[in-house]
């Protein structure tokens, strides 16, 4: 199987995160053609359609898409952001990325900048990555002193000025308009949309918003087509994704591999299993995404489609392996308490709902609990969904209505008198 | 402290030169983060009404930006904050007994810090490090696949 061909192109090299090293895997030639040749911008769009690259943060929005909605032409300032603010749990993905292959991610920024006539970005870091950070930084400079970034690049008259920003720990700023006050110096509240950031984002200007993976894998698929990316993954799936494998197996990390994988050769690639243990369960792309249990997973490729057809989703590819040891309940009351500890509190329904979820959670693991209260759990989460202005309410009840969905007698058991 | 170093103010301009002139709010989270890490890690009134005055933004903004995030303590702390994650994969890895073990090993139970301020210790969410589970952030490090033995070695290295 094919690995390591597009964000993590350069792992193998030794210090593979040096301007340098990402120059000799073949780094900013995509770049620098762009400029020379002053590429249609709608030509680059075109291929990023033909690729069928979706955005890796966990939405899974078409890149090419998102890209046409600002247009070069349009007046005034616009911008470009990089969410590097990682924190769904199970995600260690792009802090993988500013480690090794940050300028990867600075090439991609730069073509969007480019595409979209915008000649300022931000790459916005959770506050947490001090190192990875530092990484960044060292990248920035490195490309600027190399004439790579800043005013004129490179004597095409394009200018395009780049610079790393910090957050200060809070999840909820990984939602791309909380993000965005945040990056404005508020708390990180997410807002209403419409007006979506392509109308109305950092300052209240046309802004583009992707993640890193997917900055990061724009510089390879223009390099070797559109085409090419598609045909390593599925239809509607394309290309390749990177998944970050955690939990009870034998070597967990960051898989680079197509889309359209069966789920069981990620599982070998990860080691297999770990102490020889059976499968139980499986969170196929981050907490926020329904779990599934191993009876399911037989079939299961991972790529958008399959996940969803699953009733799942891909996420942001964080797969988190519970093996027969775990207690479902336990799981899901660490997982209930994160979101009831992250809500930002703007809307009713998750501020409280959360809270409940958690403490009736809580109740039932300490044996408190009434079997009536299995009903009432997927009942607020079920009022959640919905009903916030951000996805962080669904997130929340996502969780707590597939646990109990597939693996309600162990909520039961927990129950005194529950028969 | 009465007023911002030259220093201090210098370092704040070169965050401020990141953003629009007249968007000097955006440098105010990094500001915190400076000044915190300058104080011993942990905010004071005092400070954030200086960053208020120098950024030019209302006191009560900041208060709002320094309360709404983690990574800011709005109250003494250790000369150094352990941040064990205890979030899926990491409790699937064992952090409860990482967790159980440095509370015994200092003494003190999560959120404390210990009588001669040398470690605070917190339960954190997710740092986006769960291939290295259990994992844990001291200062600017990370410290992964945590095992007893591991935490007896990074603890008597520290000062």
């Amino acid at each position: 199987m094919l690995q390591n061909q597009i964000c993590y192109r350069t792992l193998h090299l030794p210090e593979s995160w040096t301007l340098k090293a990402y120059e000799s895997a073949g780094g900013y030639q995509v770049w620098r053609k762009i400029l020379r040749e002053q590429t249609p911008p709608e030509q680059i769009i075109a291929e990023l359609k033909l690729s069928s690259l979706r955005g890796r943060g966990g939405a899974g929005f078409p890149t090419g898409l998102k890209w046409s909605f600002i247009n070069r032409a349009a007046p005034g300032q616009k911008y470009v952001v990089c969410n590097s603010d990682e924190g769904e749990p199970g995600t260690f993905k792009d802090r993988s990325i500013l480690l090794y292959n940050p300028h990867q991610m600075i090439e991609g920024m730069a073509i969007a900048g480019y595409v979209m006539g915008a000649t300022v970005g931000y790459n916005y870091i959770r506050g947490e990555f001090v190192q990875p950070g530092a990484r960044a930084d060292a990248a920035l400079k490195e490309a600027y002193a190399a004439g790579l970034l800043g005013n004129n690049i490179l004597n095409s008259g394009f200018d395009f000025n780049l610079y790393n920003t910090m957050g200060a720990g809070a999840y909820i700023c990984g939602e791309e308009t909380a993000l965005m006050d945040s990056l404005e110096g508020k708390k990180g509240l997410p807002r209403f949309k419409p007006p979506f950031p392509a109308a109305h984002g950092v300052y209240g200007c046309p802004t583009t918003i992707n993640n890193t993976e997917t900055f990061a894998s724009v510089p390879v698929i223009l390099e070797k087509g559109g085409q090419w990316h598609l045909e390593h993954g599925k239809p509607n799936n394309g290309g390749f994704k990177i998944f970050s494998v955690s939990g009870h197996v034998n070597k967990p990390g960051n898989y680079e591999i197509p889309l359209g994988t069966p789920f069981m050769e990620l599982l070998e690639l990860a080691g297999g299993m770990r102490d020889g243990k059976k499968l139980k369960a499986v969170i196929p792309g981050g907490s926020s995404a329904p779990v599934l249990p191993a009876s399911m997973m037989q079939d299961i490729t991972m790529d958008y489609d399959c996940l969803a057809k699953a009733g799942t989703m891909l996420g942001s590819g964080a797969v988190i392996i519970m093996d027969e040891s775990t207690c479902m309940v336990k799981v899901l009351a660490r997982i209930s308490e994160f979101y009831a500890e992250e809500s930002c509190g703007q809307c009713t329904p998750c501020r409280e709902g959360t809270g409940w979820m958690e403490r009736m959670l809580h109740r039932i693991l300490a044996g408190q609990g009434q079997i009536s209260d299995l009903d009432k759990l997927d009942q607020v989460a079920a009022n959640i969904m919905g009903r916030t202005i951000c996805a962080l309410g669904d997130a929340a009840a996502m969780p707590v209505r597939s646990f109990i969905k597939h693996f309600r007698s162990e909520f039961a058991a927990y129950i005194p008198n529950a028969g | 402290m009465k007023s911002l170093t030259p220093e201090v103010c210098q370092e704040i301009d070169k965050l401020l030169a990141k953003y629009p002139a007249n968007q000097r709010q955006s440098a105010v989270i990094s500001s915190l983060m400076l000044v915190q890490n300058l104080n011993r890690g942990s905010l004071t009134t005092e400070l954030m009404d200086l960053i208020a005055d120098y950024i030019r933004m209302p006191k009560v903004a900041v208060y709002e930006v320094a309360s709404f995030y983690s990574m800011f303590d709005l109250q003494p702390v250790g000369r150094h904050k352990i941040c064990v994650c205890t979030n899926i994969s990491c409790m699937l890895m064992g952090s409860e007994q990482v967790v159980d073990y440095l509370q015994d090993k200092l003494g003190i139970t999560l959120g404390q810090t210990t009588p001669d301020r040398k470690f605070t210790l917190k339960s954190v969410e997710c740092l986006a490090a769960c291939g290295g589970a259990p994992m844990m952030q001291i200062g600017d490090h990370y410290y992964e696949n945590l095992s007893r033995d591991k935490l007896d070695t990074i603890l008597a290295s520290l000062e």
